[in-house]
């Protein structure tokens, strides 16, 4: 097996484990107390300004309405357009709304690939002059390639731009972030010019995504490219080590606690968990606090306070 | 050294001060105070100070004793990164532990928060108050001695800060810079609170040091648990009180009211801020006259804790914001109410219904609503009258952070106040993304030192700015008499003292109050006149 396909394979490993880690940190979080920020997305009809069902006469006795289409709809524009971005740091915009589109074009690229691969694994090759799926491949496999690529370059060299010229900026990036956003431009200035140069319409790297879905054994496709493959590898391992990869965060972020407004209902399955979080021990050694005891009672310890 | 522009590296340097507010880098206000003079802030005497650390901006709110040797100093080290420690481990800390862990992670250092923050602008751009300073303080320790290889990779991941007596002393002040407003987590692209995370910080003070202003914890929570309210008024003086405030009803309206207590099966409990009843009775009387009138079966509590919705816990302790509010919850359950009405008070909504809501458990779980709901059921239903043309003034209204933000309660006091005041004028801007009073997270309540001198210069600058520009410059002369509505006890004590800090009722006619005033001031069953001009 080529070496580099060994790194690769590494590298996507260790990105998978690190993923999975992140997601597990907030996914094994307890129930936390009640902490969501208005406008909530899915409040029917009260979004618009801000409002919730608290709203509501004798809430509690009427049923919810949940505007989940709204919600997704938000949802998209977040991750789209960069919507709050968009409203509260409009210089900042600038360069992440292309930056992150880069990045979606170019996942879509890699998996574009992979699927070639695939398909030309199976005997399909994928060519300007294939049949409908793989002319549909190989087209969107080269818009998305040199789209993401370039637009996730002008992007990352924006925010690096911007992140070394603003006086806050400078003070509260550490070197670390400013390498985060040079290896992204480093690693894309590599593949365009490995691909301008001798791959134009991918059909290499697709050779070499293809070995790496079957396991298969592959040619060293070449200096340049093998340069590119080096870096692509390690920038997928090294991404989500970093905050880069807040995406994942900010789904349990704006699920988990600015948009859940869920109200604890008696007998509902939410009262349980929190019954189960009662009876924690606590170790705070604050004096109102008994260490040791659990938190229920703790908190039903009454008067007479130090 | 003392600068406007510290750097976090810098934020454990041995110096005795290290910011101190410049009043010539504070934003002018609008007419008709282009030409205020504000006074300097005055500095704390030795025997004031008194072994107290104050070397972050020589302000004085929240009391950290000076250690007097090295090895207490570092004890104290020790065990604040003890207490870290659990605050970020589940048995201790579950009731934050997801959304801390969520906005300590995931600051991508834009500072958009920056912008949104009023302490930060009204401060004219105080680096210390910069949101994104303080919760990166936090992070940096965390990262360089929670992590693995913390302190060796600390300059390449950003985490250069020394961890010293002083670096945890300038922390717990700096906790108490912060209204806990959480407009900078709102405009947050990704989601970071660094709100929460200044009141995490507060709760491992409280929680493991014993740090914490008097006004919130000794003469707050603890005292309120003691005593029955925050006040100090004991289920015995209330009833006096009660008297007093039967008797003024009757000669304001000449109404013969007499308030309920203590009704078992009523259908609401009503639970006001004990401040009322100190400050502002009239808000009291109000209430009862429009309950009384719209033939509501309620009743207010005489039991210890049930008669002061006050719960300062919201703002720096979760164990004490638990104990107080279920004793509310107690109360509730064993009157046997249908339902708990939480009165004026912004913060007392947040934790008896958002929080109580994850902890009022099984048949504690009262339902509970905003007097805002049940108010503009009795206005827009009809089942009060009212004539508008009584209250024919300028008003504009105050919106508390906590039932907005954090709760989305915006358009029931918004469609009674538009019912009942014909000239209301919104501030800009309002609802969902109001500005702060600079009262918030129990400022409001803190009254000594030099303290409220930097609640009125700094985070109260920004809301006294908007409410000059919600009249207009011929509004503006002091016969044009107007009026500030704030439903919320603790922004209404913060509101009074900035207007009367910057001498706006003589100069500029500016009144403020509740919601419920306006309402029986209209009310045309009540005698014309129940609100009175006269600034107290």
């Amino acid at each position: 097996m080529y070496w580099a396909q060994i790194l690769t394979y590494v590298s996507l490993f260790i990105a998978f484990v690190a993923m999975i880690a992140k997601a597990l940190r907030y996914f094994r979080a307890p129930e936390s107390f009640r902490w969501e920020l208005y406008p909530v997305p899915h409040e029917k009809g009260r979004a618009e300004y801000g409002g919730s069902y608290l709203e509501e006469l004798d809430w509690w006795s009427k049923p919810r309405h949940s505007d989940w289409f709204k919600e997704i709809s938000e949802m998209m524009q977040e991750i789209f357009l960069l919507k709050g971005v968009y409203h509260n740091n409009r210089k900042v915009w600038t360069f992440s709304l292309p930056f992150h589109l880069g990045c979606y074009f170019t996942i879509g690229w890699l998996l574009l690939l992979t699927l070639g691969g695939i398909l030309e694994v199976a005997g399909v090759p994928i060519a300007s002059d294939g049949n409908t799926i793989s002319i549909l491949i190989y087209y969107a496999t080269f818009v998305c390639g040199y789209v993401g690529l370039v637009l996730a370059g002008v992007g990352a060299l924006g925010l690096f731009m911007w992140r070394a010229s603003d006086r806050a900026q400078r003070r509260y990036n550490s070197p670390a972030d400013y390498i985060n956003l040079a290896a992204f431009v480093a690693v894309v200035t590599v593949a365009l010019i490995v691909h301008l140069s001798v791959d134009p319409v991918f059909d290499t790297l697709r050779g070499y995504v293809g070995s790496l879905v079957t396991f298969g054994a592959a040619t060293p496709p070449g200096t340049l490219m093998t340069v590119e493959i080096v870096m692509i590898s390690l920038l997928i391992m090294y991404v989500p080590l970093t905050r880069m990869s807040h995406f994942v965060a900010k789904y349990y972020l704006y699920h988990s606690v600015r948009w859940n407004d869920e109200p604890n209902m008696r007998g509902s399955k939410l009262e349980k968990r929190l019954v189960e979080l009662l009876n924690e021990k606590v170790a705070w050694s604050g004096d109102h606090i008994k260490t040791g005891k659990k938190w229920v009672d703790v908190v039903q310890e009454s008067g007479n306070e130090q | 050294m003392s600068s406007k522009d510290v750097k976090i590296k810098n934020f454990g340097k041995k110096t005795d001060q290290l910011y101190k507010i410049d009043l010539s880098d504070l934003p002018k206000l609008p007419y008709p105070y282009e030409d205020w003079e504000d006074t300097p802030i005055p500095e704390i005497p030795d025997i004031k100070r008194n072994g107290k650390n104050i070397t972050l901006d020589g302000i004085l709110n929240v009391a950290v004793p000076e250690p007097q040797t090295e090895e207490e100093k570092e004890a104290m080290v020790a065990k604040f990164l003890e207490g870290l420690g659990k605050l970020l481990s589940k048995e201790n800390n579950w009731t934050f532990l997801k959304p801390f862990l969520l906005s300590l992670d995931n600051c991508v250092k834009c500072n958009t928060c920056s912008d949104a923050c009023p302490v930060f602008e009204m401060s004219g751009g105080a680096e210390i108050y910069r949101p994104l300073f303080r919760s990166d303080v936090l992070r940096r320790i965390i990262k360089k001695h929670f992590s693995p290889g913390g302190k060796l990779m600390a300059k390449f991941t950003g985490a250069d800060i020394d961890l010293n007596w002083d670096t945890i002393a300038r922390l717990a002040q700096l906790a108490y810079r912060c209204n806990l407003c959480r407009r900078c987590a709102q405009t947050c692209p990704m989601g970071v609170d660094n709100g929460l995370i200044a009141r995490e910080i507060r709760k491992l003070f409280s929680q493991e040091l014993n740090i914490a202003p008097a006004e919130l914890h000794g003469e707050g929570t603890v005292k309120q648990l003691d005593t029955g309210s925050s006040t100090g008024i004991s289920p015995v003086a209330l009833m006096d009180l009660m008297d007093f405030v039967e008797e003024d009803i009757t000669d304001r309206t000449g109404l013969n009211i007499k308030i309920p207590f203590d009704k078992a099966g009523a259908d609401i409990l009503l639970i006001h801020n004990a401040g009322e009843f100190l400050s502002w009775p009239e808000n009291i009387e109000a209430f009862a006259i429009i309950f009384e009138l719209a033939g509501l079966n309620w009743t207010l509590s005489s039991e210890m804790v049930g008669y002061d919705s006050v719960n300062y816990g919201l703002f720096y302790d979760d164990a004490q914001l638990a104990k107080v509010t279920l004793k509310h919850a107690e109360v509730a359950k064993k009157l046997g109410v249908k339902k708990v009405v939480v009165g004026e008070c912004g913060h007392a909504h947040k934790a008896i219904m958002a929080i109580g809501d994850r902890i009022w458990l099984g048949e504690s779980n009262i339902p509970r609503e905003s007097s805002m709901v049940t108010l503009e059921d009795l206005i827009m239903n009809e089942k009060i009258m009212v004539d508008p043309s009584r209250n024919e003034f300028p008003v504009t209204l105050h919106d508390p952070c906590n039932l907005t933000r954090s709760m989305g309660v915006i358009e029931p006091q918004r469609r009674v106040i538009k019912k009942i005041c014909p000239q209301f004028r919104e501030m800009t801007p309002h609802g969902v993304n109001n500005y702060c009073c600079g009262g918030g997270s129990g400022f409001a309540i803190m009254q000594s030192n030099n303290f409220p001198n930097w609640r009125y210069l700094v985070p109260g600058r920004k809301k006294f700015d908007q409410i000059l520009k919600a009249f207009t410059r011929d509004e503006l002369s002091p016969e044009t008499k107007k009026y500030v509505c704030a439903p919320c006890s603790n922004c209404k004590g913060q509101i009074r003292d900035l207007l009367t800090y910057y001498d706006a009722w003589d100069k500029a006619g500016i009144m403020y109050g509740g919601l419920v005033e306006l309402i029986v001031n209209a009310m045309v069953d009540v005698r014309e006149g129940f609100h009175e001009w006269d600034f107290h």
